[in-house]
């Protein structure tokens, strides 16, 4: 039998995107075709396993090290919790907002994991749900080297969530230079705007990545949510759940890992404007007051 | 002249200061003392960095080198000045400010370019303070960046350590820096068949070059070819000739590549090497053991049985001899160490020899403290104690301080406390005689090159001991027991 090869993805985007639904269902719609997965969340806001779990949020590795004192005494059972189909979670946590650095709380929380042996043979994929753009060194810590090497980023055709994933972008082109981590793709979790789907698809294409999924907007999601659990456990034979089985099944397929391409910032404002999100600047207006 | 001319700073009568010298001194005190969490006071360890150089030390031709704060590096490099009292060299790529928003890269690639062009070294060990550990600066990128622009040649050896200040101790970063070393060595220098031979010693974190000396001298007894992995005997106690050479001794780096491919691996220090040993039994040929530091004559059998088991050896004449040396001189010592009470600190590895060599001696090993020791470490030593009956009422205390030791030795005193230099505070306040032992020693000379594993070591720790005790009778006794002999 060939070796499993596990493969670790990370899962990026501008913060309340959806990044951490469109995660868990993705997972979900894995884990229903049997495969193995770990999701780690990376996010201080420890909302990234709720929906597998159906808890509110669970203990994560650095409210235990607040207990504790001390990394050095816990145990992978005490943060690692089992959930829908066997799918296996942690939570990095991190500090109250305003105080601390959450960055060294993932970098803690991921060494951590590797230390104790979370990467089990048995995992088909490690997932990590990473909070909104990469702000700094410890949120590039899921895509260091011999960790994720595939890198989607959930965005929808906001403007400000085409920056963040532009932004993303170029935080990847810096790894990949030395690394194997690559951009695999956007996900794009409808907000209804217009043309939102072939604006994204451009916005792939001059990223040199693909639009893996458009997945459109629907309340099932919420009502899901609501009940703390993913579309395809609350309503399996609904139409939204089998959008996140496409997704997952593209992703399971997906081939095309790119070292992306990012735009310049006047590249973007002008694709903004192509679509009609942005107008052009009329710069005799700039500066000048209402009454002047 | 004007009143304003000198102000005391305090208003404090010398009534309230004796008053508080002595109630630090009690048991209610000692309560306090023992429930506060805040703060640590006189920590018993240094950090990760300061391990990590000296695994660098261990090897020809390297040169350490600090990613990030100036100062820190100061740090290390003077702590290793003081207790070897040898030149330390070592090099830092001072982070500042900018580096501190902007990541490391920078700082990183004119250090190595500049290091590696002034100090010319074999290899760089590079390993981390905290301010690149907080800001996530991924090393293993900007190494590869450095040499991608050629800034080093691509084939020098660069081996990193994360070694973050703020976790973990000083045995932490010299494991992590002795696993990068080993790994970045031999990657690819596995070859199916082949053996060298050849034994790893692991001696682990030691400030003792005798110590190292005398492993050399029992594996030559035996006639075991070996490598010494991280062999800092001669880079930190370097012949005085008059030249100075920046990198004198340490572990050949080809001879340190072979270790793939080694007949046995013994690591004498399970706690300062317990992920380097994880590497070493899933990477290397032969077989791997953790044996516990040869303090004493039992667990020094143990060791020179382990070895001529391995490698069948018949035992020398030459080591029975000093087996039976050493044998004598406890015998004779024996009566100044029965039942005395002693209080230790220091590292894990340390402590559970010293206090195997303790209740050999039928001293009583009372109070041991050790900072960040790990569940398993308070296990095994109390199973240690378990073994005899001198150990008895014995009390292990981990993730404490050296001001917990002083309300310890004031409130439940010992005859001796064993520990190094920083313990002296604490010994001067409640009288307590004190043994210099570990790392660093710096406010006495030269006992990092006597030995005290093997026999021979066995030999010197009882005859320091001993002979404190004979020293504190004979000066504080009374006139009517003077004693011509003791």
């Amino acid at each position: 039998m060939a070796e499993k090869k596990l493969r670790q993805i990370a899962i990026y985007g501008k913060g309340g995107i959806g990044k951490s639904t469109t995660t868990q269902n993705t997972v979900a719609g894995l884990a229903s075709i049997g495969k193995k997965i770990l999701i780690i969340g990376c996010d201080p806001k420890a909302d990234s396993t709720r929906l597998i779990l159906h808890a509110k949020a669970q203990d994560t590795v650095m409210d235990k090290v607040r207990e504790l004192g001390t990394v050095e005494d816990l145990e992978l059972e005490d943060v690692m919790r089992t959930g829908y189909r066997e799918i296996k979670c942690v939570e990095s946590g991190g500090p109250e907002p305003g105080v601390g650095c959450a960055g060294r709380g993932v970098i803690t929380a991921i060494n951590f994991l590797e230390e104790e042996g979370a990467y089990t043979p048995d995992l088909d994929f490690v997932f990590y749900d990473v909070l909104g753009d990469v702000v700094c060194g410890g949120f590039a810590m899921p895509i260091r080297e011999n960790k994720a090497q595939e890198i989607y980023i959930v965005v929808s055709g906001e403007m400000m969530a085409m920056y963040a994933a532009n932004n993303i972008a170029k935080g990847i082109l810096k790894y990949a230079a030395t690394g194997s981590v690559r951009l695999a793709g956007l996900i794009c979790n409808s907000r209804n705007t217009d043309c939102e789907a072939e604006l994204i698809e451009a916005l792939a294409k001059r990223l040199g990545t693909q639009m893996i999924h458009f997945v459109p907007r629907d309340n099932q999601v919420q009502r899901a949510e609501l009940r703390r659990m993913t579309v395809i456990e609350y309503s399996p034979e609904h139409k939204q759940a089998e959008e996140y089985r496409q997704l997952a099944k593209k992703i399971f397929e997906n081939k095309k890992f790119v070292i992306p391409t990012p735009l310049e910032m006047e590249d973007l404002e002008d694709l903004l404007m192509e679509f009609g999100i942005m107008e052009a600047e009329d710069e005799s207006i700039v500066g000048v007051a209402e009454s002047a | 002249m004007s009143e304003c001319a000198i102000k005391k700073v305090t208003e404090i009568s010398g009534e309230e200061v004796k008053k508080i010298s002595e109630w630090i001194d009690t048991k209610e005190y000692a309560e306090k003392n023992f429930a506060r969490e805040a703060l640590v006071i006189n920590p018993a360890h240094a950090c990760q960095p300061l391990g990590a150089q000296l695994a660098a030390y261990g090897f020809e031709g390297t040169l350490p080198f600090v990613h990030g704060s100036q100062g820190c590096a100061s740090y290390y490099r003077s702590t290793f000045n003081r207790h070897f009292r040898e030149p330390a060299p070592a090099v830092s790529d001072a982070m500042t400010e900018d580096g501190a928003v902007f990541g490391g890269q920078n700082n990183l690639f004119e250090g190595l370019e500049n290091a590696y062009t002034l100090y010319k070294p074999k290899m760089t060990a590079i390993f981390t303070s905290c301010m690149p550990e907080v800001i996530g600066d991924d090393l293993n990128a900007y190494i590869k960046n450095a040499k991608q622009k050629e800034l080093i040649p691509a084939d020098h050896p660069t081996p990193y350590a994360n070694t973050p200040s703020f976790s973990g101790t000083h045995i932490h970063g010299y494991d992590a820096m002795l696993k990068a070393i080993l790994a970045d060595l031999s990657a690819g220098k596995k070859a199916e068949g082949k053996c060298s031979g050849k034994l790893n010693l692991l001696p682990g974190f030691d400030g003792n070059v005798g110590n190292l000396r005398e492993y050399k001298k029992i594996l030559a007894a035996l006639e075991i070819p070996y490598v010494l992995q991280a062999d800092i005997s001669d880079t930190m106690d370097s012949p005085l000739d008059g030249k100075y050479n920046p990198y004198p001794g340490g572990t050949r780096l080809e001879d340190a590549a072979e270790i793939v491919n080694a007949k046995a691996t013994i690591s004498l220090q399970k706690y300062s090497t317990l992920n380097t040993m994880k590497w070493v039994k899933a990477e290397c040929s032969g077989s791997a053991d953790v044996l516990p530091l040869p303090f004493g004559v039992k667990k020094t059998d143990q060791f020179i049985l382990k070895l001529s088991e391995l490698f069948d050896k018949p035992i020398p004449e030459s080591l029975k001899a000093e087996r039976g040396h050493a044998v004598d001189a406890m015998t004779d010592a024996h009566q100044y160490l029965h039942n005395k009470k002693f209080a230790l600190f220091g590292d894990p590895d340390y402590l559970l020899g010293l206090v195997s060599f303790l209740l050999e001696m039928g001293a009583r090993p009372y109070h041991i403290l050790c900072s960040r020791a790990s569940k398993k470490f308070t296990k095994e030593m109390q199973a240690l104690i378990d073994e005899s009956p001198y150990g008895k009422g014995c009390n292990i205390w981990t993730n404490k301080d050296l001001w917990h030791l002083r309300s310890l030795l004031a409130t439940d005193p010992v005859d001796m406390l064993i520990g190094d230099t920083h313990g002296k505070f604490a010994a001067r306040d409640t009288n307590t005689p004190h043994l210099r032992v570990g790392f660093p020693i710096i406010d006495r000379v030269n006992l990092h090159r006597s030995p005290i594993v093997g026999y021979s070591g066995a030999i010197n720790l009882l005859t320091q001991i001993a002979n404190k005790f004979l020293d504190i009778k004979d000066d504080t006794c009374e006139d009517r027991f003077f004693e011509m002999m003791r």
